[in-house]
């Protein structure tokens, strides 16, 4: 039985009727057409997956869809604003944070999420902030300096 | 060499290679717009799934998709049966499209249906019913390789080969490299040691799992969009195995979630092909990240005992070396791994007399490939733990040890070939002063040091550069850029080469129906191999435009210059010309468009036949050359090590993108940190794998990565463009010793088998 969800998504109202067992992360993809979060394993495993849900990170992939009713939901499709991109996707570009690029989105909310609530981390708190979001091929090291160089900054 | 580098530290040679650019796919991804292969779709797609064997060996009685093809929603239902005849495969053609006659590991592929969602693709799996008449299953490679073992390939003799396989029952191939008479020179040596090591299968785990989607047409042309390292490659494998010319094959590169060696062989794309070809209709085929661990290509397990013999004074005389690879169910890779790291194991020292037996043997687990270092790792590990347990013994600092015995320029390596460039010393210099080796360390804490050495230049590869008419240019490249930075890296050669800004250059990569052949994204060839073919064409379509220029300026070629996009007489720099101009004269006046084009091939050397049996490849170049130098803390109570610190140093040769080099090595020491510390993939008795989640199989996170101190070292290469060699497999390969060698002078324990797990070495500390 299809069940009706309304929430916000960067921004904008959503109403969906979807199976209530549907994920949010298979909603957004497939549904809503927004593919740049991704799925890396569908376990809640990876964190490739994170979205924003009323600006605390969640794996999309574990959230079923009717828990989002009346929400407002983030995904890397919400950052960028009049074609410029956000402070923390500018960082990632320049400090060489990105490679595959495959963990990069979940990365980034993941991002978000610890520099709204901690707006000067220490490298520590970076590492401690993001190990629910595996990359492979970076070593971390230059994520954990861009999110490093946004401390104390507006994001 | 020495005049290049002077050149470079000015900064008067380069303009766009050795700049910290940012990497030109950087926006994209970072703003999630990058497309892989999971974000593609179509109007009434079908979605593809694979029914796997549950048994690790076995004769199939008989498959019948019957049931499945009954179930509303399933458009199409194969197995063997319904598919040509065929094995391919990079060296031996074993591997069928779908199991034919026997399975061979738990996860072999016997069937697959095309079905309007995924719910009903599984449901259809359940409906297809296989016989199996078990068989005894083999998962040791000492048994496999023993008489009473049951063949696992009763047909081997039969299948083509692309080289001189040296097979015994249950080996697949064996390679042999020998120099000197070793025997004599273990004789002549003051000491001799010999040390037997372990290692473990592990997974790439890239974070996106492997993946297609296939569409066949009317005309009987097949598309693929897919997650690959290797388009071309893939063009070959769907052609062998389906029987398709090639010309009626486009596989499209799209972005690729990581590859690390599990994305070059065909994991979903001969499946996806044939299903689609049967529905008439796009198919996606993705799999999940449980097949991603259980029924793909992972790093060989391995067996390998080293002997040296070495003189008072700590020179090495004499090595032997056994290595066991464990390819399992399907060569893959697997001869030329075992034959490479059979041809490594002798680590970036030099060794007058040596004799390397390398073997690659069939069990019944799933098919071993490349995994970045491929057979060079184990070979690592097992040498260079091997290096500090001598240096000890004979009462000498590992340092020194190794500096007493590194390479030098113009040395060969094994099988005879000529490195002109060996940046070992310096590597091991810089990271030994780097990290303050010798200095004391607190409590429980130790240092460990590796070296190693790598290629970065075999096979062949083409590449094409467009003069467009408004002057900027295009480069088409078969090359994709999985992570590693490929397509930054090859424009800043372009534009180099044609003294264009970065900006005036793009590129278009990985789509056969329209970027030149590469062989494939591995063996860290492509800053070298495709750089060369990149420059070569850059080059061309540059005298091109200076022959066009000429005829304007009225003066010949030779007198003309490219800079910033100027043409100008060198000497008299107000005749100039620009590149927008030559642009559009070529298209819309006189000559007709520019194009370069090149194509290479890595050949000259050709090994001894009586020295180098079995091995898979041709010559090699671009040996590159590191060395990592790891500092960690052991938790007593519990066994448990945390890489504190880490410095590693490679040469490269000229490095392109300096930033694009420090991050792979971050990246391959981190991974290499995996490998030492607590990646495994587990099987059960009955050949099961156990641990196939991302939480049971732990890579590493930001909690476990150390702080890394990135060197670049540029012993330039003479045979690559602008001196460059290569980066991305060697990376990985000194780590796990080095965090062994860390262990042992923490602890006093040496662990000689990996994953140095937490268990183990709590184990070991109780018996202390
Ligand atoms: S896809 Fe959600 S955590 Fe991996
Ligand atoms: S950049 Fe590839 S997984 Fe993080």
């Amino acid at each position: 039985m299809k069940t009706t969800v309304c929430f916000f998504l960067n921004g904008e109202k959503q109403v969906v009727k979807v199976e209530p067992s549907r994920t949010l992360l298979d909603v957004i993809r497939k549904d809503l057409g927004l593919t740049g979060t991704k799925k890396g394993c569908g376990d809640g495993d990876c964190g490739g997956c994170t979205v924003l849900i009323d600006g605390m990170p969640y794996n999309s992939c574990l959230v079923l869809i009717p828990k989002v009713e009346g929400k407002e939901v983030t995904t890397i499709e919400g950052l960028a604003e009049n074609g410029q991109m956000h402070p923390i996707q500018q960082a990632f570009v320049n400090h060489g944070a990105i490679q595959c690029g495959f963990c990069t989105p979940g990365m980034i909310m993941s991002a978000k999420y610890i520099l709204n609530a901690n707006p000067k981390p220490t490298e520590k708190e970076i590492r401690q902030g993001i190990s629910g979001n595996l990359c492979r091929c970076t070593g971390y090291q230059k994520i954990v300096e861009a999110i490093g160089s946004l401390a104390g900054k507006e994001v | 060499m020495g005049i290049l580098l002077d050149a470079v530290e000015k900064g008067t040679l380069f303009n766009v290679v050795g700049k910290r650019v940012p990497r030109v796919d950087a926006a994209e991804k970072a703003t999630g717009q990058a497309v892989y292969v999971d974000d593609i779709s179509f109007p009434h797609m079908l979605y593809g799934k694979v029914l796997r064997s549950p048994l690790a060996h076995a004769r199939i009685k008989k498959v019948d998709v019957s049931r499945a093809l009954r179930l509303p929603g399933v458009k199409v239902a194969i197995s063997a049966q319904d598919l040509p005849d065929t094995r391919h495969g990079p060296f031996i053609y074993d591997t069928p499209v779908l199991a034919r006659g026997k399975v061979l590991y738990v996860g072999d592929p016997v069937a697959a249906v095309a079905a309007v969602d995924e719910d009903t693709a599984l449901e259809a799996l359940a409906l297809i019913d296989v016989e199996y008449e078990e068989l005894v299953p083999v998962f040791d490679t000492d048994f496999a390789m023993s008489p009473e073992a049951p063949l696992l390939h009763e047909n081997q003799e039969a299948y083509i080969k692309t080289f001189k396989a040296i097979q015994k029952g249950n080996i697949c191939s064996r390679t042999t490299f020998i120099e000197g008479d070793v025997e004599e020179a273990l004789k002549r040596s003051d000491y001799v040691f010999e040390d037997s090591f372990t290692t473990q299968m592990v997974q790439q785990t890239p974070i996106e799992t492997n993946g297609t989607v296939a569409a066949y047409d009317i005309s009987g042309r097949l598309t693929l969009w897919t997650s690959t390292q290797a388009p071309h490659l893939m063009q070959i494998r769907i052609s062998d195995g389906l029987l398709i010319p090639i010309n009626k094959i486009r596989v499209i590169g799209l972005r690729t979630g990581g590859g690390f060696g599990g994305k070059v062989e065909p994991k979903t794309q001969i499946i996806a092909a044939a299903l689609a070809q049967r529905a008439g209709k796009p198919v996606k085929l993705v799999l999940t990240r449980k097949e991603e661990f259980t029924a793909t290509s992972p790093r060989h397990s391995s067996k390998i005992t080293v002997k040296s013999g070495v003189s008072r004074e700590g020179k090495i005389l004499a090595r032997t070396i056994k290595a066991v690879y464990d390819t399992g169910a399907y060569a893959d890779d697997g001869p030329g791994i075992a034959g490479f790291g059979g041809m490594m194991s002798l680590g970036p020292y030099k060794i007058p007399s040596y004799r390397i037996d390398s073997y690659c043997v069939y069990t019944n687990k799933m098919g071993c490939g490349a995994f970045r270092g491929f057979g060079n790792p184990q070979a690592a590990f097992a040498t260079e733990s091997h290096m500090d347990m001598v240096a000890e013994r004979i009462g000498i600092d590992p340092v020194e040890f190794r500096l007493k015995n590194v390479l030098r320029n113009g040395d060969l390596s094994v099988g005879g070939i000529p490195m002109p460039s060996v940046g070992v010393k310096e590597c091991l210099e810089k990271t030994a002063k780097a990290a303050g080796w010798g200095k004391s360390l607190g409590k429980n804490r130790g240092m460990g040091v590796a070296c190693l050495q790598h290629i970065s230049g075999v096979l062949s590869s083409s590449a094409i550069v467009r003069i467009n008419g408004d002057g900027t240019a295009t480069v088409f490249t078969g090359a994709i850029d999985i992570g590693q930075g490929s397509d930054t890296t090859l424009t800043q050669i372009a534009a180099e080469e044609l003294g264009l800004p970065m900006e005036a250059v793009g590129i278009v990569a990985a789509d056969t129906a329209s970027t030149p052949y590469n062989w494939a994204v591995t063996a860290s060839r492509i800053t070298r191999t495709n750089g060369n073919a990149v420059r070569l064409a850059a080059a061309d379509a540059k005298r091109q435009i200076l022959e066009l220029a000429a005829r304007f300026l009225d003066v010949t070629p030779e007198e003309l210059q490219i800079m910033e996009g100027q043409i100008t007489v060198k000497g008299s720099p107000e005749r100039t010309l620009k590149m927008h101009d030559i642009g559009g004269i070529s298209h819309w006046a006189t000559r007709g468009p520019i194009i370069g084009n090149a194509s290479v091939m890595v050949e000259g050397h050709k090994y001894d036949p009586e020295k180098v049996k079995g091995f898979p490849f041709g010559t090699m170049a671009g040996f590159v050359f590191g060395s990592h130098i790891v500092e960690v803390e052991v938790d007593e109570s519990t066994g448990r090590v945390q890489v504190v610190d880490a410095v590693a140093a490679h040469d490269v040769g000229k490095a392109v993108n300096p930033t694009g080099v420090e991050g792979q090595i971050q990246g391959g020491l981190v991974q290499g940190l995996g490998y030492a510390l607590f990646e495994e993939i587990v099987y059960d008795e009955k050949g099961k794998v156990i641990n196939d989640t991302m939480l049971d199989y732990k890579i590493p996170t930001a909690l476990d990565a150390p702080h890394i101190t990135p060197l670049i070292v540029e012993e330039t290469d003479p045979g690559g463009p602008f001196g460059a060699k290569g980066v991305g497999e060697p990376t990985l390969v000194g780590t796990a010793p080095a965090i062994a060698n860390a262990v042992k002078r923490a602890t006093g324990i040496r662990i000689k088998d990996l994953p140095l797990s937490m268990e183990k070495l709590w184990r070991e500390m109780k018996k202390l």
